[in-house]
């Protein structure tokens, strides 16, 4: 890491909390420009949830979200939550920010999803090209009566351009539900590139994969760094994975934030063994 | 596959022979001939299609306010443009407002006041009831159009739109051709708008609204601009229908009018244009025309078919449309648009079928 290391993304003190369940408790996290980030814990730790919470889907019931150092969630027990609120640092923030999920990917921030969600009667060249719409310039007159030209050929060559990037150029114009399995991982992927944004959030791109597309996965992943200097925030059950391309790595249970640290320190750590790796663990050494 | 040049000639030749079958209607049949009731209502009701698929089969929003929407149109195109000459005469037991008078505008000027009444109207009540879904969307906007039906016929209103009297005398294009350039020049519109940036949009919050918001698309903008421009263009279908028929009232519109382009949009299939354009001609022509027989009496020597009296030709028609539904639930096109590569294809599948039969003999 340069000296210059630079918060793209900081979650500070959030809680999130549905009735009088604490799905995610006092979660600190941070990812640095460049890096990888793994979040990683049992099931039901609130990984999702986390990500909800980041992506905007959710408000959280307290604490902050800071993207590139501006604050850009911000929440405190209101309302009914007010005499319900179960977490720390009550009483500390006292503004509500809740962008809803598209201000925050305009923000820069693109996400997949844990069972994927493509637009499924849509070619896949075309689901790129939808993704695409954010960052028109045109405006309803001129995209229709086609004063935009030049624009949409843009569109249609960073399409293009991006497919050819993942590996899925020569199936542009089928559907993209008759994809292979692994194939809608990278098309999801894609398709979240397309927005052009700075961090890429993905929620367990390996689910459902057989070790030898969770290596090609693995091996995209870090192309995807390199290639558009992305910085990567992922949930993820697979270790090999998580373990070989994590910078850092953070572990939830039951809400809270047990461990965090580079992988080695992770997989000697006795409370995430205990925890979550337990014989997963022996089973590698 | 056919090559790009084959393509553009096939699709100009049949649209210079639509043109030509529209202009050989107009040429050669007399004014009250079946033929031109069918291609002129078709036509009204094909645009009323499109504009309803623009918003239910397009983005997804299940929404029944058309016949509301249909409603403002025609009234604010019938008070607009009712000869002053004629007003009196409309108006002949409520009396007419005082700023209606003198008013009088051309044709041209009506239809976009009407469809910009209906599109304002449409962003008021988008508002608060586009944040519902499915269900719910259908029954609000079920609520609103007929509010509107029965808003336009009470008596605060009578001096404008004459109450339950209804709007006569209402005038139309001298052209039997000028409802065609309407009807082609509004469908077209929302073709180009369709496969345009925004279309594309629509389509991704029709196909997945979770996904569709995580890639950046702002939901309640963009359900909001597709109710308005299909409330937009449903109010300029209500507008030609008033000028079709010459007359309209509060009845005119009802909720049925809203099931009919409904299921003209079932049978062509939700999210083609062209399934709606074509099932819009084949619904029409056969409520109109072809099962008209069934209403008359039939005799075999002296023997009286039974059931076949006037209203029999709907029992029919009903049936028919639960069959469509029943085996062809995704409609005539399907999602698919009509292209000429499928044309070739299923005509190339015909021939090697009967290549395969010639030698199997």
């Amino acid at each position: 890491m340069s000296e210059a290391v630079r918060n793209v993304l900081k979650v500070e003190n959030a809680t999130m909390q549905f009735g009088g369940v604490v799905a995610v408790d006092n979660l600190n996290l941070e990812v640095n420009e460049g890096e990888i980030v793994s979040l990683i814990g049992p099931n039901g730790a609130g990984k999702t949830t986390a990500f909800n919470v980041i992506t905007g889907v959710y408000a959280p019931s307290n604490g902050r979200v800071y993207f590139n150092g501006e604050c850009i969630v911000e929440n405190y027990p209101r309302g009914k939550m007010k005499k319900l609120y179960k977490g720390e640092h009550a009483g500390e923030y006292t503004h509500s920010i809740e962008p809803t999920p598209d201000r925050i990917t305009q923000m820069g921030m693109a996400r997949t999803f844990q069972n994927i969600r493509l637009w499924k009667s849509q070619t896949v060249l075309d689901n790129v090209l939808m993704a695409k719409h954010m960052r028109r310039t045109s405006n309803l007159f001129s995209a229709t009566f086609r004063l935009n030209k030049k624009e949409e050929q843009r569109q249609h060559d960073e399409a293009m351009e991006l497919l050819r990037v993942v590996g899925l150029e020569n199936v542009k114009d089928e559907l993209a539900t008759s994809l292979p399995y692994g194939k809608q991982r990278r098309l999801e992927i894609a398709r979240a590139l397309a927005t052009e944004p700075k961090l890429l959030l993905l929620d367990e791109p390996a689910a459902g994969m057989n070790p030898q597309e969770t290596q090609e996965l693995t091996q995209f992943i870090g192309e995807i760094r390199e290639n558009f200097h992305m910085t990567v925030l992922l949930i993820e059950h697979h270790m090999d994975l998580v373990m070989d391309i994590s910078d850092r790595i953070y572990v939830l249970d039951f809400g809270k934030l047990i461990a965090s640290g580079v992988p080695a320190e992770i997989q000697n750590n006795a409370r995430v063994i205990d925890a979550y790796l337990g014989v997963a663990n022996d089973a590698e050494n | 596959m056919l090559s790009k040049k084959t393509k553009k000639i096939c699709t100009a030749a049949a649209l210079v022979a639509l043109a030509a079958v529209i202009v050989c209607v107009g040429q050669f049949t007399k004014s009250t001939s079946m033929l031109r009731t069918v291609f002129q209502l078709g036509a009204i009701y094909a645009l009323l299609a499109v504009s309803m698929n623009l918003c239910n089969g397009f983005t997804g929003l299940f929404s029944l306010g058309q016949a509301g929407f249909m409603t403002l149109g025609a009234y604010t195109y019938a008070v607009l443009t009712i000869p002053s000459a004629s007003r009196a005469g409309v108006y002949y037991l409520y009396g007419v407002a005082p700023w209606l008078e003198k008013l009088e505008l051309p044709i041209p000027a009506a239809l976009l006041a009407a469809g910009l009444v209906a599109a304002l109207f449409a962003y008021l009540i988008g508002l608060p009831v586009l944040r519902l879904k499915s269900d719910y969307l259908a029954i609000a906007t079920l609520g609103f159009a007929e509010v509107v039906r029965i808003v336009t016929a009470s008596s605060p209103l009578n001096r404008v739109t004459n109450g339950s009297l209804g709007l006569t005398m209402i005038p139309g294009f001298k052209s039997y051709y000028g409802i065609f350039a309407v009807v082609i020049g509004c469908i077209a519109v929302i073709v180009l708008l369709i496969n345009s940036t925004y279309g594309r949009a629509f389509k991704a919050i029709r196909d997945d609204e979770i996904a569709a918001e995580a890639m950046g698309i702002n939901l309640s903008k963009h359900k909001q601009m597709s109710f308005v421009i299909s409330s937009f263009f449903a109010a300029i279908g209500g507008a030609l229908m008033a000028m079709y028929m010459g007359a309209i009232s509060s009845t005119t519109f009802t909720i049925a009018v809203t099931y009919f382009i409904l299921l003209i949009v079932v049978i062509g299939g939700m999210g083609s244009v062209t399934g709606s354009i074509l099932s819009a001609l084949l619904v029409i022509a056969s409520r109109e025309w072809w099962l008209r027989f069934l209403d008359q009496p039939l005799y075999f020597g002296t023997f009286r078919v039974p059931l076949l009296k006037t209203g029999f030709r709907m029992v029919i028609f009903s049936v028919i449309l639960m069959v469509v539904v029943l085996f062809f639930r995704k409609g005539i096109m399907g999602e698919r648009e009509f292209s000429w590569d499928a044309i070739y294809g299923f005509f190339k599948k015909l021939g090697s079928k009967k290549k395969t039969e010639v030698q199997a003999k």
